[in-house]
């Protein structure tokens, strides 16, 4: 059992091992919807509950195969259970709100395949998480998730102003500010510790 | 009749080298890529695990495609995926202990490489076994390729060496950042830029000879 405070957890994974700029997870989203702020935002917000709902559930996968004696069916599990989740976030948010649901478009179903939200299940597992100590991890993952897709955002909405290079134009542009973000998050090293 | 079966099958094994290069020119299957090219050695690791991978899925979804159901396909192919996925991440623990723990979840997180998904979806599910197999090779040839290009540049500038052998001088001062998270962004940033250029360079080439033939 882990025993690291809920609060050096949720810092943890928001921060200083921020998902997306420090492990290279979610990177696809990243890279794709963080064109505009609005979007951005939105796309953060159904990451973080996806990642609640899958966290949870991957501590009752994880438990349950153990007790049965399988735990090599634990990724196909996973996957299964996160892309039924996904699913069931869908027709729930279709019933609930078809607005959010248009705005949302593609990038619901997308989310089956964010490698942020398996790696989160893996993570959680791996080091061996308890119930509470899961769903802060997860809940400061989607925070993290969230908060480099928005400032990433915040940039980009600058950089269409600016006169790039032609060559520069496009992936390679969004990749150096990444790299510069990611070394500024290298500042968080040592906090909550 | 379709005609996709003008091309040959070296053809469909080229492609994926060069020509359509999963990541520097279609620039899929990006975490995989940034988080284990901090090392050649684990780049090529990476590289060979995903080519299995990518190899077998494809040839199975080749072989059942006309047996899955269209509304669950992309779950089929996942399923598929993750249990190629599961058997070479037990390998590689056989094999070694330490290049399991270098690599971590990263193993795992194979399942949701958007490459392999996107080529079953793309290309297995619409030809022979044979050639897509050749694809799933070609493709992760071309994949490899590139992680080793980025794991080399890494190695050599972070720590001065070069698949663990040391090549550069005692004298050279490693260039951390490198190994670090945001060197991976640089350099991917690098080698996109880089042929960026020698295209644009072709095309600016090609330009005149298209205005002498109008």
């Amino acid at each position: 059992m882990n025993e690291q405070s809920l609060w050096s957890i949720f810092v943890n994974a928001a921060l200083v091992n921020n998902f997306v700029l420090a492990y290279f997870l979610g990177i696809c989203p990243f890279l794709g919807v963080s064109a505009k702020i609005g979007t951005a935002t939105r796309m953060g917000g159904a990451v973080m509950f996806v990642m609640l709902v899958s966290s949870v559930c991957a501590y009752g996968i994880h438990h349950l195969l153990i007790a049965i004696g399988a735990p090599f069916l634990e990724l196909i599990a996973f996957i299964a259970v996160i892309a039924s989740a996904v699913q069931l976030v869908e027709m729930f948010i279709k019933k609930m709100s078809p607005a959010l649901f248009r705005a949302l478009g593609i990038f619901l179903p997308l989310i089956t395949t964010n490698c942020a939200i398996l790696g989160l299940a893996l993570f959680q597992t791996n080091k061996g998480y308890g119930f509470g100590q899961a769903i802060v991890y997860a809940f400061g993952a989607g925070a993290g998730f969230t908060l480099a897709l928005i400032l990433m955002a915040g940039i980009r909405e600058k950089l269409e102003f600016a006169d790039t290079p032609q060559v520069v134009r496009g992936t390679a542009i969004a990749l150096i500010v990444a790299g510069i973000l990611s070394l500024s998050f290298m500042g968080f090293a040592g906090l909550g510790a | 009749m379709k005609p996709v079966e003008t091309t040959s099958p070296t053809d469909e094994f080229v492609k994926g080298l060069w020509r359509e290069n999963p990541v520097f020119v279609q620039v899929l299957g990006m975490c995989p890529v940034l988080a284990v090219s901090n090392t050649a050695i684990n780049a090529l690791a990476m590289g060979l695990a995903t080519t299995f991978v990518m190899c077998m899925s494809n040839t199975l979804v080749a072989v059942l495609r006309h047996a899955i159901p269209r509304q669950v396909r992309i779950a089929t192919y996942i399923l598929i995926i993750a249990t190629f996925v599961t058997v070479v991440d037990y390998t590689i623990e056989a094999i070694s202990l330490d290049l399991h723990r270098a690599l971590g979840a990263f193993i795992s997180l194979i399942v949701v490489n958007c490459l392999i998904l996107g080529r079953a979806e793309a290309f297995a599910s619409r030809h022979g076994a044979g050639i897509a197999m050749l694809d799933g090779l070609g493709m992760g040839a071309g994949f490899t390729l590139a992680l080793v290009c980025l794991g080399g540049v890494r190695e050599l500038l972070g720590s001065g060496s070069l698949f663990g052998v040391a090549v550069l001088p005692a004298g050279f001062e490693p260039w951390i950042v490198m190994i670090l998270p945001g060197g991976g962004f640089f350099t991917l940033a690098a080698w996109l830029l880089l042929i960026n250029y020698l295209k644009q360079r072709r095309q600016a080439d090609a330009e005149p000879v298209r205005e002498a033939l109008q």
